[in-house]
């Protein structure tokens, strides 16, 4: 049988066709944000923690190793001396003053890898757009975590007051 | 012409070009839906119900943008030829019966329409007039080429007014079968004859499959569509274009790609006519037409989401060594069988 260009041709058409046709009425891959959100893989890096340990004390000690390590040259740490009245960090110094410029911040996670505590932490906050840029200078108190003592305090207060727990 | 006449075919005028203008509108709409459902994805879903809001958005964006006009541009001229191209487009569309009605219709003793086939214009050479608009269509495309002054805008332009003269006459050839068959040119002799026998698609398959394939690339579209292939000459002849006479540009496009629609619903596929009559005649026979346009332009945009892009020389073979010769043989055939059987 001789190939005839016009039939394979139009055959090949009408098999693609088909296939566009059939693909209408398949399961569409869209994630309709905000209804729907996709998660993160665990090495996700998005926004940027202040890890505590579980005493309370913050980990951070100041030492703006993190500052040296970004490429984007985007976080801001001033450093303070701990004395015995005012605590925050077991070590000789804190982080009195800790800014991130999230609009400069390229989320490559060299801090986290830089921080001999593993007080900054990228976790898997994405959606972090904005309006105003000056907004995006994220200061200490808005990336430090709650403390976990008055967490737990928090939580058992709310447990007693639910009642028993099944 | 009469005061009657005249008011009658105003409003039929403004009634039409309204509905045009959002075909066009709904056209993007559901080409961007209907593409992306065939593509494992939603298209816009969010302006508006179901985004159905999302043509008016577009809209708004696209006269707001500036206005920009190249330095060494051709003024006159490149204010003239988006203009060109959309008044073209919308006046083809004249002669095309949309509806049947079922009696004389007579308002105050002037006779308004006639029973039958009702078009804005019932020209008896109404089929010559819609080749005759679309080829002035050409001069927008070249004169917009041209006056950009811009090398990729002239070599846009000109591959695409090449493209276009070379599909007419494959466009042309291949509708010359329905003439010899129905012995006119008037678009309404045309439906009628169809009513009394069956659809044109049955005694000329070859003349619709030609006439197919020469509209889609008549109208610059995909395949075809290497004159403006956004990946390539990013967008053409029409590249220094903003605002609102991008907006003219983009009608144009859109309202052609209706117009060649209607032409072949009313050509092969029987026009404002269907199985069973809705409510009266003439509302049946809008809604009738209406579905048939409708099937048509899902199966542009069904082939635009299907098929890859042509390269421009096979584009050219394809248009003079296939299409023409094969029309050639298709009026052959049908003369011979006209003449020894009538």
């Amino acid at each position: 049988m001789p190939r005839n260009a016009f039939v394979e041709g139009a055959a090949a058409i009408a098999k693609g066709m088909s296939l566009t046709f059939e693909t209408m009425f398949k399961k569409k891959t869209t994630v309709q944000w905000p209804e729907q959100r996709e998660g993160v893989k665990p090495r996700y890096r998005g926004r940027h923690v202040l890890e505590r340990y579980d005493n309370g004390l913050e980990k951070c000690i100041g030492c703006e190793l993190c500052a040296g390590a970004c490429p984007a040259d985007c976080i801001l740490v001033e450093a303070a001396e701990n004395t015995d009245g005012h605590r925050v960090s077991p070590g000789e110094r804190y982080a009195k003053r800790y800014e991130i410029n999230m609009s400069r911040c390229i989320f490559c996670g060299f801090c986290e890898e830089a921080c001999p505590t593993g007080a900054i932490v990228l976790k898997h906050d994405y959606e972090l757009a904005d309006f105003d840029i000056p907004h995006q200078i994220y200061t200490k108190e808005m990336m430090l975590v709650p403390d976990p003592r008055e967490v737990k305090r928090k939580l058992a207060a709310m447990t007693e007051q639910a009642g028993e727990i099944r | 012409m009469t005061w009657e006449q005249g008011i009658f075919d105003l409003i039929v005028a403004v009634l039409i070009i309204f509905a045009l203008l959002t075909g066009f509108a709904y056209m993007t709409y559901a080409e961007r839906r209907i593409v992306a459902l065939m593509q494992v994805r939603l298209g816009p879903n969010r302006v508006g119900p179901a985004g159905l809001l999302q043509p008016l958005a577009d809209g708004i964006k696209l006269l707001f943008k500036e206005d920009i006009v190249p330095a060494q541009a051709d003024k006159p001229i490149f204010t003239l030829a988006p203009m060109l191209s959309i008044i073209v487009a919308l006046s083809a569309f004249a002669v095309i019966p949309f509806t049947v009605i079922s009696s004389t219709f007579i308002v105050r003793g002037s006779t308004i329409a006639s029973k039958g086939p009702l078009a804005l214009a019932s020209l008896n050479v109404g089929l010559l007039y819609v080749f005759a608009a679309t080829s002035l269509g050409v001069y927008g495309i070249i004169l917009s080429g041209w006056a950009s002054n811009n090398k990729y805008s002239l070599l846009g332009g000109i591959r695409s007014s090449a493209q276009v003269i070379s599909y007419e006459l494959a466009l042309s050839m291949a509708v010359i079968g329905v003439i010899a068959i129905t012995g006119s040119l008037s678009l309404g002799d045309i439906v009628s004859f169809q009513q009394r026998h069956i659809p044109n698609i049955l005694w000329q398959p070859l003349g619709f499959c030609l006439y197919c394939i020469a509209a889609i690339a008549e109208v610059n579209r995909a395949p075809f569509d290497l004159a403006e292939a956004e990946q390539e000459l990013v967008a053409g002849y029409h590249i220094e274009y903003s605002s609102f006479r991008f907006a003219m540009f983009f009608m144009a496009e859109y309202i052609n790609m209706i117009t060649v629609s209607a032409f072949a619903t009313t050509l092969f596929l029987d026009g404002p006519v269907g199985p069973f009559v809705l409510i009266t005649p003439w509302l049946s026979g809008l809604f009738w037409f209406t579905i048939k346009v409708a099937v048509l332009l899902f199966t542009f945009i069904w082939i635009r989401a299907t098929l890859p892009r042509v390269r421009y020389d096979r584009l050219m073979s394809l248009g003079w060594r296939w299409l023409l010769p094969l029309g050639l043989l298709n009026i052959v055939i049908t003369g011979a069988v006209v003449a020894f059987t009538a």
